[in-house]
């Protein structure tokens, strides 16, 4: 028998969201039972905290202060507004597909555009009130009873479902961009479909949020057999406060996915991820780029499983952290017994521009099978002294020898994920970060 | 150009005294030798002269064209026209050589209130000192020093030398770590930038070298001091007899 908790303001008024906007909240009857069971797993655990493992580092429930409610739907003529002065990618040749305060804006996506070259792209919420509108909620076993994603199924507003159709390799990327035009929180849900053979990259981007009110979004990847998904998720300062996101894949055979997410800006990000092997010879490559200062949190993890044989996995990040700022690496490759022949390789590295920051670094290997190679690894430091040395010693001076390191170690991660369309992006803002210190 | 007065240096860390008094000058144009056994200084002497921090000046001075370098910091140094050819050339991964060149070059423009180069007149420049010492495109596009051989490096360095024109060029023990063909281009590449208005200071353990650069003036360093001075012929001499006549002691 557990006694029940003393809820926060934040949970009290989470709650109280919930039962105001539970009449309204998209689904069919099974996604209302969904959201019900989301609310009373808050109700009786809260939000997560330090006393749960997976958020021994990322206190959601201390951070989260109060409860905003959720955003209010948007016209369309507002949302172009908002997205005018929204310039993530300058002018990087891409379609777009717009959601704005939760909801999808297909006027201001280019839905014909995608139509034509095999992608469709249809409203999630119109998706949860159909028929499976409660499979799309699913949650894979590895994320056990994750407190965010209960949270984003309480309350999830909107979303798109993109599916690729099979073969088609999409040569211009997707941006995904999720605009807060008003305050209050966002909770999304995207999933993303590639059938057999299908070729997709996707750029998700968050805009406009000041702070009030968490953003709660999934990522729901299911690769065919065959096919490749690279996704870049940028979590920048365009998101302030808490921003959290959650990817869930799932792979066929000889499919390959890769991701990065990258993190600088937020007070509180969480960028997770849940990757499920299901079909043998795929390949998952998870890059993660973090930067973080002030008082901020910056915190990357991920859970790959393993469950069939001949699957490679690669796994590294880089993290730079000044101030008081918090990092966090979490890492786990569970690897099942009959997964024979798994070749797994995480690696995290953290850059400390001071004193008071601090990183966690958690990889983890968790093996059964006996045919495997697996490596994992963790650095912590400082920046180089002789290094520094080096490059003054050519007549660089010092803070931009410190810039050229610190983008340097981070360029590592972002040049090999190898996205060339957002290398540069990725790159400059980076230098941004480093010009505001 | 170069005078070092009665300089003493320690390791800031520990404390440990390594440089008792050094009197060193240098006039334009002339090539000074600097030989000596193990642990002597001559390392320390040439970060002491680019800068690094690891050790403190506790006597004496070093004047670079009548300025004082010791209230200069590295990259000030750097941009006035001191350059070190390091004896272990650092690997950066992340940062292009190439991409490196140019921001070292265009930094110490900067600082002498020049104009930055364009880039095509900068990869015009690059191309032309590059194909002198045989370091290839791919060489300028991989992450500086990664991977790069022992020889590679060091003919990285005499480009970087190259392109940045110094007044005073320090080469710490380039020698090593080089065969004789890598030798031998590295040599020229050093030849090629005499001039009546350059100097250089050329570190190293062996007579070898200095077939291929030959010095005006060779000293002997030892334990922190110069014991001897001559002309290069005192080279010849130690590579016969050793160190033992001048250190009191056999190396």
């Amino acid at each position: 028998m557990t006694t029940p908790i003393t809820l926060t303001q934040a949970e009290t008024g989470l709650l109280d969201r919930f039962d105001a906007a539970r009449a309204g909240l998209a689904g069919s009857a099974p996604v209302a039972a969904l959201r019900a069971e989301a609310a009373a797993q808050l109700r009786a655990k809260g939000l997560p905290h330090r006393r749960v493992e997976e958020y021994k580092y990322s206190d959601l429930r201390a951070f989260l202060k109060s409860a905003a409610p959720l955003a209010a739907a948007v016209t369309e003529a507002e949302a172009k507004a908002a997205l005018a002065s929204a310039g993530l990618l300058g002018n990087l040749d891409r379609f777009r597909i717009v959601i704005a305060n939760g909801t999808f804006l297909p006027g201001l996506s280019d839905v014909a555009a995608l139509a034509a070259e095999g992608v469709s792209v249809t409203d999630f919420s119109t998706a949860l009130a159909g028929e499976g509108g409660a499979a799309l909620l699913a949650q894979p076993k590895s994320a056990g009873s994750d407190g965010v994603l209960a949270l984003n199924t309480a309350f999830v507003q909107g979303g798109v479902v993109l599916s690729v159709k099979a073969g088609a390799e999409i040569a211009k990327p997707v941006e995904l961009i999720q605009i807060a035009v008003s305050e209050g929180a966002q909770v999304t849900r995207c999933r993303v479909e590639l059938a057999e053979g299908a070729q997709l990259r996707l750029i998700e981007t968050f805009a406009g949020n000041a702070g009030a009110g968490e953003i709660n979004a999934v990522f729901d990847y299911v690769v065919a057999d065959k096919a490749k998904l690279a996704s870049t998720r940028l979590l920048t300062s365009e998101a302030a406060g808490a921003v959290l996101a959650t990817t869930l894949s799932r792979l066929g055979a000889e499919a390959e996915l890769k991701t990065l997410g990258f993190i600088a800006g937020p007070e509180f990000a969480r960028n997770q991820q849940f990757v499920a092997f299901a079909g043998e010879h795929s390949e998952a490559k998870i890059y993660g780029v973090s930067m973080a200062r002030g008082k901020a949190l910056a915190d990357q993890t991920l859970i790959v499983d393993h469950a069939v044989p001949h699957c490679n996995s690669r796994e590294f990040f880089k993290t730079v952290l000044d101030g008081e700022a918090r990092g966090v690496y979490q890492g786990r490759i569970n690897v099942a017994q009959h997964a024979q022949k798994t070749d797994g390789e995480m690696m995290t590295q953290a850059l400390l521009l001071s004193e008071g920051a601090e990183m966690a670094n958690k990889p983890e290997l968790e093996i059964f099978a006996d045919d495997v190679i697996c490596a994992h690894g963790a650095t912590c430091g400082q920046i180089d002294e002789d290094l520094l040395f080096y490059l003054r010693a050519r007549g660089i001076p010092e803070a931009e020898a410190r810039t050229l390191l610190v983008l340097a170690f981070l360029s590592e991660a972002i040049e090999e994920f190898g996205e060339d369309d957002v290398t540069d992006v990725l790159e400059q803002r980076v230098r941004d970060w480093l010009a505001v210190a | 150009m170069l005078e070092i007065k009665n300089l003493h240096a320690r390791i800031a860390e520990d404390g440990t005294e390594i440089l008792r008094g050094i009197n060193l000058t240098v006039n334009p144009g002339e090539i000074h030798a600097i030989m000596g056994p193990n642990g002597s200084g001559k390392s320390t002497l040439s970060y002491i002269l680019a800068g690094k921090e690891d050790y403190e000046v506790t006597e004496g001075e070093i004047l670079f064209n009548g300025e004082n370098l010791l209230d200069m910091e590295a990259d000030a140094r750097a941009a006035a026209g001191v350059f070190l050819a390091f004896q272990y050339p650092i690997e950066i991964p992340g940062v292009a050589t190439m991409e490196f060149l140019k921001t070292a070059l265009n930094a110490q423009r900067k600082a002498r209130g020049e104009a930055e180069l364009s880039i095509p007149d900068f990869l015009k420049l690059v191309k032309s000192k590059a194909a002198d010492l045989n370091v290839t495109m791919d060489m300028l596009k991989r992450p500086l020093n990664v991977g790069f051989s022992g020889g590679e490096k060091k003919r990285s360095e005499i480009l970087q030398m190259a392109l940045l024109q110094p007044k005073l060029c320090v080469l710490d023990e380039t020698d090593s770590g080089l065969d004789i063909d890598a030798l031998r281009i590295v040599s020229e590449g050093v030849n090629k930038l005499r001039s009546p208005e350059r100097s250089m200071i050329v570190i190293t353990h062996y007579q070898r070298l200095l077939d291929h650069i030959v010095p005006d003036v060779v000293h002997v360093l030892s334990k922190g001091r110069i014991v001897k001075t001559g002309g290069k012929e005192l080279a010849l001499e130690l590579e016969k007899n050793g160190y033992a006549d001048y250190v009191g002691e056999a190396a």
